[in-house]
């Protein structure tokens, strides 16, 4: 089920702003491939790029290609929705749905979709979370608000229910970075037992947790603030964080700058 | 303003195109356009056929046809959760739409039935010895009457209001602020008749006559909580650093009230008291009670019944003569006019002296 | 613009620095004076809340001890009559029913124009529509009452003899006594379009307070827009529109112009909403003013104070969920 991904000539704007430009890579299905770099450098927004949902933010714009094993994402007649339903997504801070239960957040992509028996939605539920390393934790108050858990819980919460539908790709936007160490943790195992089944893509700003978690990194970088950021290089983690190609990275891993 | 449109853009159908997995038939970006004139062309094809004599007929039919299509046309082209999609649109829209035509016709209604008799001689004339057919008259008696409780009102309630609102803001804490901010919020929403009849049994017992100044009494009840309110959101705005800065300087906190935080908010606490004002000046129901309404030039709103913009308005429209009810629309043009103009320069004060927030 | 920004401020550079003797003296007695005075106004304020509800009371106690009826479920209103019989069964059911309809229409109706000006408007127009809706408030109760018996009822004369043909099963649209729409459905439409305003207002302001994560949640679920209104949209700002239909409520309940200009009333409690008749509160004082003799005007009052202990409760609601709603979502953010 994991797809492939390969970008070309992808260039994004906020208005008249250009946000990053002509970045072209691919990135390997079943495989954790991180993204890292200093601040603004458009990361985050080449990452949002990936499931269309760059275009949602007001005056948000986007050229280029992103293939999905063969098929554009930007072609014509590609429906949005549909995207986002193939390429899930983890965001920053832990964003369960308030007024649900736990049960019925992890239920709620599903629910959209249509898949409405009750017991292969119980069924689907608690493989999602069993496979967010969650179910343990849960299973006795699956209907108790999702607010209520921890940090860290809530951010495996949202892991399960964007593994619920059952995406090819799943995009991470920091999601450790308002976690404690201990859940940071538990979701670094978590990515390392997903990536069996998915095709990870995830951005962090912490540089040991790349080089644990991926197999893949890509560096991005900017010329000064208000430039478009870049794709600087990307190659096997090992090889970017003992024997970058690009003295920039080399700079950036070893804390020169950024 | 934090606004959150969501927008997705759609690329209208292209059948010599290929479709993978992500791709689906879709509606041409017309297609909205086209149902809500097919709704329109149905409703008003209907409505003339079947000889319905309410426009209002037709314009919900066509609404019904409008919203049917829409949701048939993306069942059949695209799906049923697109369709709950694009139902929920053209519902939305519906809502707008509506909104707007009761806005459009009451002003248009006003404007063009107004404009007719007002001239210069309905300025300035009263209604003194005029009868109801007769075209001639005028509200010059009622808007002196308006004028004056309207200013008496203003100069009741807008110091009531202010020093509320700085003691809510710089003063208030504990059980007595709690209560007032609560009773704040509550007196807003006394309807003005109440306000009129709680002063009617004040006349009652101290055996008082109607006076301009017992209609502006009711009207400074009315006005207090919305000065109120608006200052205490204004004095909020002020940053602390400021207040700290002055009374660093070793200046007395009443001063630093004075000098300090009070002009700085003074576009605010302005643009609040104007809308005030705007509202009060259309009340009717206290004139009724406690003003009485008068055919003829009050000047002193101390003694006697006088007349005001709205219950002339009211009293025209009771007459129900063709000459009576142009001499209404003529005057709610006048008080229309007065409303949307202060509104319209409170509001451009506001936007000129907005405090740049973060946001 | 500036001026309330720190850096642009001189700060307080019109107080000149005073002696250190002089400025404690005079500062004292001056903030006494002035806090007393701002601490008064608040005092003042509550003190014209309590004598509303306390001289109201009072001449309602002078009335209803000579009322020959019961007050509260007498039909009549003939405070002249000998001897004097009122009550306000009508009035509450009249001022209720109309109440009523106006909120069936007119939440609905602002819900989705909240969520066009919040969600759906291209972002230029937004800003400027919202004003326009505000612009409705603005216009004085009179005018619209004008409208409402020129305008709109001679328009819903057709909707009404419709209505009758194919919905008098419902009871509710059967009209016994065909006319011109001086009746209570037409008063509730026109209330409804007066009560917009403020229900929009105050739910697109809670709409845009949905955390942008919220919406995101859905939208990388695969969510449609309506699904991400469903979602995330309505379940944050429900009791935002709650509070914001019992604002509403309050207005309706207390209108006086726009209903006595409309309605054709009588002292009947009828549901046929198609028939003329009934009454509200407000309409009744504004109406039965001129004429009411001493008693009268005391009745009248009593009938004031009721509708006053409604708008209290409706309105004292109101403002208690928006008070709770603050503190959740103060918590959460």
């Amino acid at each position: 089920m994991a797809k492939r991904i390969d970008v070309s000539g992808l260039t994004a704007y906020y208005g008249t702003h250009r946000a990053i430009d002509d970045i072209s890579m691919t990135v390997e299905p079943r495989s954790v491939t991180a993204f890292i770099g200093p601040s603004g450098c458009g990361k985050s927004t080449f990452l949002r790029t990936l499931n269309r949902m760059h275009e949602v933010t007001p005056g948000g714009r986007v050229e280029g290609k992103v293939l999905l094993d063969d098929e554009n994402l930007y072609g014509p007649n590609v429906d949005p929705v549909a995207v986002r339903r193939t390429v899930g997504m983890v965001f920053q801070r832990p964003n369960p749905f308030p007024t649900m239960s736990i049960f019925d957040n992890v239920a709620a992509g599903l629910r959209l979709n249509g898949t409405a028996r009750k017991s292969d939605l119980a069924e689907t539920v608690e493989k999602s979370l069993k496979g967010a390393n969650l179910w343990n934790e849960v299973k006795d108050r699956l209907n108790k608000p999702g607010s209520g858990l921890s940090g860290g819980q809530q951010q495996r919460l949202c892991i399960a229910r964007a593994i619920a539908v059952e995406p090819q790709v799943l995009l991470m936007d920091e999601p450790c970075s308002a976690l404690d160490p201990i859940s940071t943790l538990a979701i670094e195992d978590l990515i390392g037992e997903l990536k069996e089944r998915f095709t990870i893509v995830i951005v962090t700003h912490n540089m040991q947790q790349a080089a644990r978690v991926s197999d893949r990194t890509a560096f991005f970088n900017l010329a000064a603030v208000g430039q478009p950021g870049k794709l600087v290089e990307i190659d096997e983690t090992e090889r970017i964080f003992a024997n970058p190609s690009v003295q920039a990275t080399e700079d950036y891993i070893s804390g020169r700058f950024g | 303003m934090s606004h959150t449109a969501i927008k997705d853009t759609r690329t209208p159908v292209d059948p010599s195109d290929g479709r993978g997995s992500l791709s689906q038939r879709s509606l041409p970006r017309w297609a909205p356009t086209g149902f809500a004139a097919a709704g329109l062309a149905i409703g008003a094809g209907v409505g003339a056929g079947a000889g319905l004599s309410s426009k209002v007929q037709w314009g919900l039919i066509a609404v019904v046809a409008f919203l049917v299509i829409s949701y048939t046309a993306t069942t059949v082209v695209e799906n049923r959760r697109q369709a709950k999609d694009r139902l929920a649109t053209s519902v939305v829209w519906v809502c707008f739409v509506l909104a707007v035509i009761p806005l459009v016709s009451l002003l248009w209604t006003t404007i063009s039935r107004g404009i007719g008799s007002l001239d210069p001689h309905f300025l300035t004339h009263s209604m003194a010895g005029v009868i109801g057919s007769d075209p001639n008259g005028g509200v010059y008696h009622a808007v002196i009457g308006t004028l004056e409780q309207v200013g008496i009102a203003t100069v009741i309630a807008t110091p009531i209001g202010l020093l509320t609102a700085v003691y809510l803001v710089e003063y208030g804490k504990g059980a007595l602020a709690r209560a007032v901010t609560f009773f704040v919020d509550v007196m807003t929403g006394i309807p003005s008749i109440v306000a009129g009849l709680f002063i009617l049994s004040i006349m009652l017992m101290a055996k008082i006559g109607p006076s301009g100044l017992m209609g502006a009494i009711a009207l400074s009840i009315l006005m207090v909580p919305v000065v109120v309110r608006s200052t205490e959101e204004m004095l909020k705005l002020v940053p602390n650093e400021l207040r700290e800065a002055a009374l660093a300087l070793g200046v007395p906190k009443w001063r630093m009230i004075l000098k300090v935080v009070l002009p700085t908010a003074i576009g605010g606490i302005s643009t609040g008291v104007m809308l005030a004002i705007a509202r009060i000046a259309g009340e009717t129901a206290p004139v009724i009670l406690l003003v009485y309404g008068s055919q003829f030039i009050n000047m002193d709103p101390f003694n006697g019944a006088q007349s005001s913009l709205p219950f002339y308005i009211y009293e025209q429209y009771k007459i129900g003569e063709v000459e009576a009810i142009n001499r209404a629309w003529s005057a709610a043009l006048l008080l229309i006019a007065f409303v949307m103009i202060l509104n319209l320069v409170a509001r451009g004060i506001a936007r000129w002296k907005a405090p740049k927030t973060g946001r | 613009m500036a001026s309330t920004t720190p850096i642009d401020t001189p700060p307080a550079s019109p107080v000149p620095p005073a002696g250190p003797s002089s400025s404690s003296s005079t500062g004292r007695a001056g903030d006494k004076i002035f806090s007393g005075l701002s601490r008064g106004s608040g005092i003042l304020l509550l003190v014209v809340m309590a004598s509303i509800a306390g001289f109201l009371t009072y001449r309602a106690a002078i009335a209803i001890s000579k009322d020959q009826g019961n007050f509260f479920t007498t039909f009549d209103w003939s405070p002249s009559a000998n001897p004097p019989v009122f009550g306000i069964a009508v009035l509450l059911f009249g001022t209720i029913v109309s109440s009523i309809i106006a909120m069936v229409i007119a939440v609905p109706i602002a819900v989705g124009i909240a969520l066009f000006l919040s969600h759906y408007a291209p972002r230029k127009v937004a800003a400027p529509l919202a004003y326009v809706v505000d612009l409705l408030a603005a216009v004085p109760s009179i005018i619209y009452g004008i409208w409402g018996a020129l305008v709109l009822v001679p328009y819903l004369g057709g909707l009404n003899v419709w209505l009758d043909q194919y919905f008098s099963w419902t009871y509710v649209f059967d009209q016994t006594q065909p006319g011109v729409a001086r009746n209570m459905l037409t008063v509730g439409i026109l209330l409804a379009i007066m009560i917009l305003p403020i229900v929009t207002s105050v739910s697109r302001e809670v709409f845009l307070q949905v955390p942008r994560m919220n919406e995101e949640a859905a939208l990388a679920l695969g969510a449609t827009r309506w699904e991400v209104i469903r979602l995330s949209v309505l379940p944050f700002g429900r009791s935002g529109v709650i509070s914001a239909s019992m604002l509403g409520l309050g207005r309706a309940l207390g209108e006086t112009m726009a209903v006595a200009t409309v309605l054709s009333p009588n002292y009947l409690i009828s549901l046929h909403l198609l028939d003329p008749g009934g009454a509200t509160f407000a309409q009744n004082i504004a109406a039965k003013f001129d004429e009411a003799n001493p008693l009268g005007r005391d009745a009248l009052i009593a009938s004031g104070l009721v509708l006053f202990v409604l708008t209290l409760l409706v309105n004292g609601a109101a403002r208690l969920i928006i008070a709770r709603r603050k503190e959740y979502s103060g918590a959460n953010a």
